[in-house]
C-alpha cells in the first residue's frame, strides 16, 4: 500500500506520494492514514467546477485533481486575466482550498505550468518551453529515455522534428507536446452544452432571501423574452443557476411543449418546479450571481399573443401539459402512438407529452367489429387456473382469477400470436400465443391467452389473464 | 294540476338559485345516443359539469373503465380528454391505447397523467379542470378513499362550471358518499348480443342512473355501444322492468336531489 496524497507537514517530515504505508510508519509513528477515496476525490471536483462556472460556462474537470476553465471572452467581467484568477484563487481559499492557478493558451500548456516548476520567464510560451520534459507526464522509461538523448527541457524537443520524435517516442507524445506548445488545437469539452442565450446578475453583496433572488430571476425572464422577441425566437428549456458564495450552485430547469417567451408563463412554470422540490433553495451564507439560460431555440413570430378559437385551445392544453409534466413528471404525462408489432404489450409506444406536439396518426379499427384489443392490460399477465380446456385449440370452459370463478358462455379465438422470433437470441425459440376474446355468464369480457402451443411447445401450457374489456 | 305547474317551475327555479347552481341550459348537453334514454334523462347529460361512476365490484372495473370513456367520447367532440390515474391504479392494470382505438376514440386526443397519491391527482384535477381547451377530464382516483369528500368535489364541480369542461370521476370499488356531482351511475357489465358462432358481440353494460341534481333518478337501462358510430342503445331488459315514472310528472319533480 502507498501513500496517495500527503499533507505540508507530512511533506515537511520527508513523506511524498509514492511512499510505501510500512516505509512511512517506520519513520513517522503517529501518522494519521485514510482510505483512499477517487470517488470522493471526483465528487468534490465535480462541486468546485460548478462554482467555477460562474466564471465561464467552458469548464471540464481535470482528474485526478484539477480543472480546467476556459475563460476567453469572459474575463472582462473580471477586469481581465489576473482579475479573473485572483477572484477565482481567493474564492478557494476561503473555502478551504489549497490551489495552483496558471493559465496558458492551450488547456494542455496552462496543466503543465500549474503542475511542474517552471524557471522565471517573460511570458507564457517561454514558461512552457523551460518546463522540463517531466510535464510531458510521460512513463518513466520514455523519460529516461528522452534524458539519455540529452532531452532536458520543452525547448530541447520543441528544436526537433516532430517527424523524428514521433518515430523514436511515439505519435501520443509528439501529440501532446504540439499541442502544449500551441501549435496544433486543443480545447477542452465543457462538462455542459452551451445553452443559446445567458443572462445574468452579479451582486457584490450576496442576496440571503430566496424571495429576493425569485424577484431576480422575474427580472431575468423579462430580459431574456425581450432578447428572445428581437430574434424572433422562443426557448424550449431554460435554466436558472443560482450561485452561492461559499460555491455551491442550485439549478432549477424548466422545459415547455411548445417555444415560449412569456415571461408570466415562465414564471409560472419556476414557481411550479420549485413547489415540486424535493428539498427547498437554500441560500446560505448569500447567493452573489443569478443565471438564466435559454435552450432549443425555434422561431416564434411576434404577436401570437391574441389567438382565437382552435388555437387557443391548443396552447392552453400545452400549457397545461408543461405545468403537469413539472409537477408529475415528464414521463408521467403521456401521449400514445402506435408500434407496428403483434405483441400487445408493446404495440403502444408512449412518449412524454411535452416532446410529441403533434398527435400520433393511429388507425381506425374496422367497421362492423367488437372491441378486439382490451382497454385495461395487465403488465405482467396473470396466471390463471384453468379447467375444460378443449385440447389443442381450444378455450377453457371456466377460469379461476384472484379467488372469483368465472364460467365461460361465450368465446371467439384463437387469435394465434407467434413471437417475434427475429428479435430472440438465436437458438431461443418463444412460445406463441393463442388469445380469446371470452364472456362469463354474468357479461364480464376478458382477453385470456394460452402460452405456448398445446404439445408442438409446451407438454402443459400455462393461461394468462392479459387484459380486461368494457 | 295545470295551474300549479307554472309554480313549480318558479320554486324550482327559486330553490336553484338559493343553492347558487345554475341550471343548465339545454345547449350545453350531450347526448347518450339512445333517444328514449336520453328523453328520460331531461335531454342529455350536462356538458361543464361533474358526474360520477361507480363500479361497486373490482371484477367490473373494465365496465366502468369503459363507460366513462364512452361519455368522454360523446362529451368531447373533437377536443382531447385528458384521464388522470394514481400510479398504483396504473401499475395494478394499465390503460391501453389500442383498446381505446376499439372502444371508438383516436388514441391521439389522449393524454394520460399519473400521479403519485390521490392529493396530487386532486390537485391536478382541479387545475386540469379550468383548461378551457379540454373536451373532457376523467379523474380516476385508485379504489375507496376518504380524500373525495363533499368540499373536495364541490372545488371541482365549479372549476368544471368555470372553464365549461365536463368532469367525470370514475371509482371502482369504491362506494359512494356525499358529493356535488350532476349525476352518479352505476355500472356492471352484461351479457352481450352475440355475433355469428357464438362470439362476445359489442360491449354491453347495466348502467343505473343512482343520483340526478334536478331531474330524475333512479333509473336503469342496459345499453350496448356502437363504436362505429359511437352511441348507446339500449336493449329491452329482461324480467322485471323498474317502474319509471312518466316524463314530467310531479311525483318525478318533487325528486330533487
Amino acid at each position: 500500500m502507498r501513500l496517495a496524497a500527503v499533507d505540508p507537514h507530512a511533506l515537511k517530515l520527508g513523506l511524498v506520494p509514492g511512499t510505501t504505508l510500512a516505509d512511512a510508519r517506520a519513520s513517522v509513528p503517529d501518522l494519521a492514514v485514510f482510505d483512499h477515496d477517487p470517488g470522493a476525490d471526483q465528487r468534490l471536483l465535480e462541486w468546485l467546477a460548478d462554482g467555477c462556472e460562474r466564471y465561464s460556462p467552458m469548464v471540464a474537470v481535470d482528474l485526478p485533481d484539477g480543472l480546467l476553465i476556459d475563460m476567453t471572452g469572459c474575463d472582462h467581467l473580471f477586469g481581465g486575466e489576473a482579475g479573473l484568477i485572483q477572484d477565482m484563487e481567493r474564492r478557494l481559499i476561503r473555502i478551504g482550498m489549497t490551489v495552483r492557478i496558471a493559465s496558458g493558451y492551450a488547456p494542455e500548456a496552462a496543466h503543465a505550468l500549474a503542475r511542474f516548476h517552471s524557471r522565471p520567464a517573460t511570458d507564457e510560451a517561454m514558461a512552457v518551453r523551460r518546463l522540463s520534459v517531466t510535464a510531458l507526464e510521460l512513463d518513466a522509461e520514455a523519460e529516461v529515455g528522452l534524458r539519455r538523448a540529452g532531452l532536458k527541457t520543452i525547448a530541447d524537443l520543441a528544436a526537433r522534428p516532430s517527424s523524428a520524435l514521433s518515430a523514436r517516442f511515439g505519435k501520443p507524445m509528439a501529440d501532446r507536446l504540439a499541442r502544449m506548445l500551441g501549435q496544433s488545437d486543443s480545447r477542452i469539452t465543457p462538462r455542459r452544452p452551451l445553452p443559446a442565450l445567458v443572462v445574468e446578475r452579479r451582486f457584490a453583496e450576496p442576496i440571503g432571501r430566496v424571495e429576493t433572488a425569485l424577484k431576480v430571476l422575474a427580472e431575468l425572464t423579462g430580459e431574456v423574452a425581450t432578447l428572445l422577441d428581437e430574434r424572433g425566437k422562443g426557448g424550449r428549456r431554460f435554466l436558472a443557476r443560482f450561485f452561492r458564495s461559499d460555491g455551491a450552485v442550485r439549478d432549477i430547469a424548466v422545459e415547455t411543449g411548445l417555444p415560449s417567451r412569456d415571461p408570466k408563463v415562465l414564471e409560472r412554470l419556476f414557481r411550479e418546479r420549485m413547489d415540486a422540490l424535493a428539498d427547498p433553495i437554500d441560500p446560505g451564507f448569500g447567493f452573489d450571481l443569478i443565471q438564466l439560460g435559454v435552450d432549443r431555440l425555434e422561431p416564434l413570430p411576434a404577436g401570437q399573443l391574441k389567438l382565437e378559437g382552435g388555437a387557443a385551445a391548443e396552447t392552453a392544453v400545452a400549457g397545461l401539459i408543461d405545468r403537469l409534466s413539472i409537477r408529475l413528471g415528464r414521463n408521467r404525462v403521456r401521449r400514445f402512438a402506435p408500434k407496428d408489432t403483434h405483441i400487445p404489450e408493446q404495440a403502444v409506444l408512449a412518449l412524454p407529452a411535452i416532446e410529441a406536439a403533434t398527435p400520433a396518426r393511429w388507425e381506425s379499427p374496422e367497421t362492423g367489429e367488437p372491441p378486439l384489443r382490451p382497454i385495461h392490460l395487465f403488465d405482467p399477465p396473470q396466471r390463471i387456473r384453468v379447467a375444460g380446456a378443449e385440447v389443442p385449440d381450444g378455450p377453457p370452459r371456466r377460469f379461476q382469477w384472484r379467488q372469483s370463478q368465472h364460467e365461460i358462455a361465450r368465446f371467439e379465438g384463437p387469435e394465434r400470436i407467434a413471437p417475434e422470433w427475429w428479435t430472440l437470441p438465436p437458438g431461443r425459440r418463444g412460445l406463441t400465443r393463442d388469445y380469446f376474446r371470452v364472456e362469463d355468464v354474468r357479461g364480464r369480457r376478458f382477453w385470456i391467452f394460452r402460452h405456448g402451443l398445446y404439445e408442438r411447445e409446451r407438454e402443459h401450457p400455462d393461461w394468462y389473464l392479459h387484459g380486461l374489456f368494457a | 294540476m295545470n295551474e300549479s305547474a307554472p309554480n313549480l317551475e318558479a320554486l324550482k327555479r327559486r330553490i336553484a338559485s338559493l343553492e347558487g347552481h345554475a341550471s343548465v341550459r339545454a345547449d350545453r348537453l350531450f347526448t347518450l345516443g339512445d333517444e328514449a334514454a336520453d328523453a328520460r334523462i331531461g335531454g342529455g347529460m350536462a356538458h361543464g359539469r361533474l358526474h360520477e361512476i361507480f363500479a361497486s365490484e373490482p371484477v367490473d372495473g373494465g365496465s366502468a373503465a369503459g363507460f366513462a370513456l364512452m361519455l368522454a367520447i360523446r362529451a368531447a367532440s373533437a377536443l382531447p380528454i385528458l384521464w388522470l390515474r394514481e400510479e398504483a391504479g396504473e401499475r395494478a392494470g394499465g390503460l391501453h391505447a389500442p383498446g381505446f382505438a376499439e372502444i371508438g376514440l383516436d388514441p391521439g386526443r389522449l393524454i394520460l397523467a399519473i400521479a403519485r397519491d390521490c392529493v396530487t391527482l386532486l390537485k391536478a384535477a382541479g387545475d386540469s379542470l379550468r383548461c378551457a381547451g379540454l373536451g373532457c377530464v376523467v379523474i380516476e382516483p385508485w379504489r375507496g378513499t376518504r380524500l373525495i369528500d363533499l368540499t373536495t368535489s364541490r372545488r371541482l364541480a365549479l372549476a368544471a362550471e368555470q372553464s365549461d369542461v365536463t368532469a367525470l370521476i370514475l371509482r371502482t370499488g369504491a362506494e359512494p358518499g356525499p358529493s356535488a356531482a350532476q349525476t352518479r351511475w352505476g355500472v356492471r357489465a352484461a351479457i352481450s348480443t352475440a355475433l355469428p358462432a357464438d362470439a362476445p358481440g359489442n360491449p354491453a353494460l347495466d348502467i343505473s342512473l343512482l343520483r340526478h341534481r334536478g331531474g330524475p333518478d333512479g333509473l336503469a337501462w342496459r345499453m350496448e355501444w356502437n363504436r362505429d358510430q359511437c352511441s348507446f342503445s339500449a336493449t329491452p331488459l329482461s324480467g322485471a322492468v323498474l317502474p319509471l315514472p312518466a316524463g314530467g310528472s310531479a311525483a318525478a319533480d318533487r325528486r330533487i336531489a
